[in-house]
């Protein structure tokens, strides 16, 4: 951070209200700055981007015929990437736990990584959503107040609620303690530490709610099962920390700054443990699902094997399960700890085998055979993949530049990221 | 602004180029919404939902609608809004053995809730069974051969108007909801497009309108019913109602006066005289996927 300039608000000269846009001004000022590596990083991104938007446009004007979905496969790319990013989200929030649970100091300078990536994969669930919608300007429908809000009915209506929530919470947080070591003072502990605990319900709370969106629904027998939310949950932990591990990895790589031993060795042992559970479950389901037989299994013998001849997706459940065991393997033995090339693989691994997992290979079987028992087959458009890189991309900017803000503000700053007095 | 320690520099200068640069090709990026205010009206976009509306403010709505399908189609049309009979309550009946399969009833359905001509939409789909078997996994509703095969039997599905509807519950915004006399139906208007009903649905009863439907001028049905067959706008879901704009004047649905064979029965299942009752009390009805408790007020028999 060579172009990091001290700020020059500190202690009693600024106003802690006032200086706030003044502070968001100038983190966005520093987040903006970078080598030419950067600038090409940001461009490629906002290329991305922009093709997703016009796609969106193009959709939005001729309606979703433009996407590949169909009134047997009515949900496709954008929600698996929906239900996927959730889990991104609520994985993200590892680390507080340990951070402040078990007061472990070393965790606190990094905890901000994890909770600026829940941010960014909130941003873009919201935007899978909205791209999903076949009347987006009708959204304020979905607004408490002015709109008719089916609550506590509708489990959609629970998912907008918490995934808001969560959002909000989670930009308190680092907003607060970041802008706290701007100035240069002591959080006040009244001001976030009750948020910081609401965060960590709150993560495992989206992620159940998204679960009970498709468990909750009798005639998918596919989704209609009570494992739904905690392997939904396993497999979040796995593949949030494993983001992370990669985040840490690109940080060190184009910051130089090394991170600390002991939050990766964590990392590392939560998912030592989440991925065996997530395997575990996995046997599990499949177990009951093809030892029983009969109807039920329709769903899941397409998934896997491929019914009456129709197997689109054969081969990605396959690699996501060939990935997942690897990853598996791979985290369970020493090699992840001592060579971070096989620390990388594995994350790699890891998180493609949840997205298939949790995307696609959830969400479209859900809907083959339909509940009339006919096939109908789904591969997403070109404007589907356009979008949904765009949200990605999106994604990743507003994911680089919260990284950027609170790196610059805490390259600036001589007190830890977090308060040590827990 | 000192405070900001960013001297005009010539890197604040090409940050200000490169932000200029990226909103304007994101303007450029999105200028496909502007067709949009054209199929949007402001008085649209502000429509409360259907419950909310007043008589005067029902009669502004229809008054638009009418003007729009005017202009769209070519149409002259009525929007009418009948309401629920007090104390009747629908019920439909199919005798399996009466039908064969011969596709009256998706037709009928087709013109009469002017459905969008080009993917030859129904709300009615008619599973070819194999004899021997209720299990729907050896249906299929894509035959084109002759009707009847002397080795099937057929079965239509349709909305089945659940008591306990699944549809209803998930549905985030109240866009679907189920009237007095047990028809569930959809405010066109208010619906936001989630589609989380038609995965809840366990029937296959909802269609959504991926497209903007297309029907000839002199083929659009006139007779429309503003929680019925008018035309359903893009983007939104829609279902059987069971023909509330006939039923509710005391004539029957369509697919029922279509079908050649007289498998279909329809009535009011609070009045002991209708033929609806006959069959339930005569006759042995089970209802589809009853495990799953959403309650149809659709049945099935056989004769004999
Ligand atoms: S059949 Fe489907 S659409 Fe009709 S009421 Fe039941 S759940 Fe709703
Ligand atoms: S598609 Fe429309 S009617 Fe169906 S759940 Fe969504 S908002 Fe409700």
């Amino acid at each position: 951070m060579s172009s990091a300039i001290a700020p020059k608000l500190s202690g009693a000269a600024a106003h802690p209200i006032r200086s706030y846009p003044k502070f968001l001004w100038w983190g966005l000022g520093q987040a903006t700055n970078g080598g030419l590596l950067f600038y090409l990083w940001m461009f490629v991104l906002t290329a991305i981007a922009l093709v997703g938007a016009n796609a969106w446009a193009v959709q939005v004007a001729n309606g979703m015929i433009v996407t590949n979905m169909t009134d047997h496969v009515s949900w496709g790319l954008y929600i698996a990437n929906f239900t996927f990013m959730v889990g991104v989200a609520a994985g993200g929030v590892m680390m507080v736990i340990p951070a402040y649970l078990y007061h472990d100091k070393k965790m606190h300078d990094v905890v901000i990584i994890g909770e600026m990536l829940a941010i960014a994969a909130i941003v873009m669930c919201l935007l899978f959503v909205v791209a999903d919608l076949g009347r987006p300007e009708r959204f304020w429908h979905l607004i408490p107040g002015i709109g008719r809000f089916n609550w506590p009915m509708s489990m959609l209506t629970w998912d907008v609620i918490v995934l808001n929530g969560y959002l909000l919470l989670n930009l308190h947080i680092c907003g607060y303690l970041l802008y706290m070591r701007f100035l240069d003072r002591q959080p006040n502990n009244w001001w976030y530490v009750p948020f910081v605990w609401a965060s960590v319900f709150w993560a495992i709370s989206i992620h159940t709610v998204t679960a009970f969106l498709y468990c909750g629904l009798g005639g998918r027998p596919f989704w209609n099962t009570a494992l739904l939310a905690p392997r939904f949950l396993a497999s979040a932990f796995v593949a949030g920390p494993a983001f992370i591990l990669i985040l840490f990895a690109i940080i060190q790589r184009v910051t130089g700054e090394k991170i600390d031993d002991g939050p990766r060795r964590l990392l590392i042992n939560i998912i030592r443990v989440t991925v065996v559970v997530n395997l575990l479950m996995v046997v599990s389901e499949v177990f009951t699902e093809f030892y029983t037989g009969g109807g039920h299994t329709a769903s899941a013998r397409y998934l896997f094997l491929g019914l009456h001849g129709h197997n689109a997706l054969v081969p990605w459940i396959w690699t996501a399960m060939a990935f997942n065991v690897v990853s598996a393997g791979l985290f369970l033995s020493p090699l992840v700890m001592r060579y971070s090339t096989v620390l990388i693989v594995a994350c790699v691994l890891a998180f493609i085998g949840a997205w298939i997992e949790k995307g696609m290979g959830l969400i479209v079987p859900g809907f083959i055979p339909s509940t009339l028992h006919e096939i109908v087959e789904y591969t997403p458009s070109l404007a589907e993949w356009k979008i949904s890189a765009g949200i990605w991309a999106l994604g990743l900017m507003v994911l680089t530049i919260l990284l950027k803000m609170s790196m610059a503000v805490i390259s600036t700053s001589s007190k830890p990221a977090m308060p040590e007095n827990l | 602004m000192p405070i900001l320690n960013q001297p005009p520099t010539r890197r604040t200068a090409l940050k200000a180029a490169g932000a200029a640069l990226g909103l304007a090709a994101f303007g450029k990026a999105i200028s496909p919404l502007w067709s949009i205010p054209e199929n949007v009206s402001t008085d649209e976009f502000l429509q409360q939902h259907y419950k909310e509306l007043t008589d005067e403010d029902k009669r502004k709505v229809f008054e638009r609608l009418e003007a729009e399908t005017k202009e769209l189609h070519g149409a002259s049309v009525t929007i009418s809004d009948p309401k629920p009979i007090p104390g009747v309550r629908y019920g439909y009946a199919i005798n399996l053995s009466k039908c064969n399969g011969n596709g009256a009833c998706m037709e009928a359905c087709n013109k009469e809730n002017n459905h969008h001509r080009g993917v030859d939409q129904s709300y009615i789909r008619v599973l070819e069974m194999s004899k021997g078997s209720m299990d729907m996994e050896e249906g299929n509703t894509t035959y084109d051969h002759t009707v009847p095969q002397d080795d099937k039997y057929y079965m239509p599905v349709q909305c089945q108007q659940c008591d306990n509807p699944p549809c209803v519950t998930v549905c985030p915004v109240e866009a679907t909801w189920k009237e007095d006399d047990g028809i569930v139906v959809v405010d066109y208007n208010w619906c936001i497009g989630c589609r989380y009903c038609e995965a809840a649905c366990p029937y296959h009863a909802r269609r959504f309108n991926w497209e903007e439907p297309e029907i000839p001028s002199d083929e659009v049905n006139p007779d429309q019913g503003y929680l019925s067959n008018r035309i359903r706008p893009q983007g939104t879901m829609e279902k059987c109602h069971f023909c509330l704009h006939r039923t509710r004047e005391g004539r029957l649905p369509a697919c029922l006066e279509a079908c050649p064979t007289g498998a279909r029965m329809f009535g009011d299942l609070n009045d002991p005289d209708s033929d609806i009752n006959w069959v339930l009390k005569n006759k042995r009805v089970f209802v589809l996927k009853e495990d799953l408790g959403t309650q149809p007020s659709f049945f099935y028999f056989f004769d004999s």
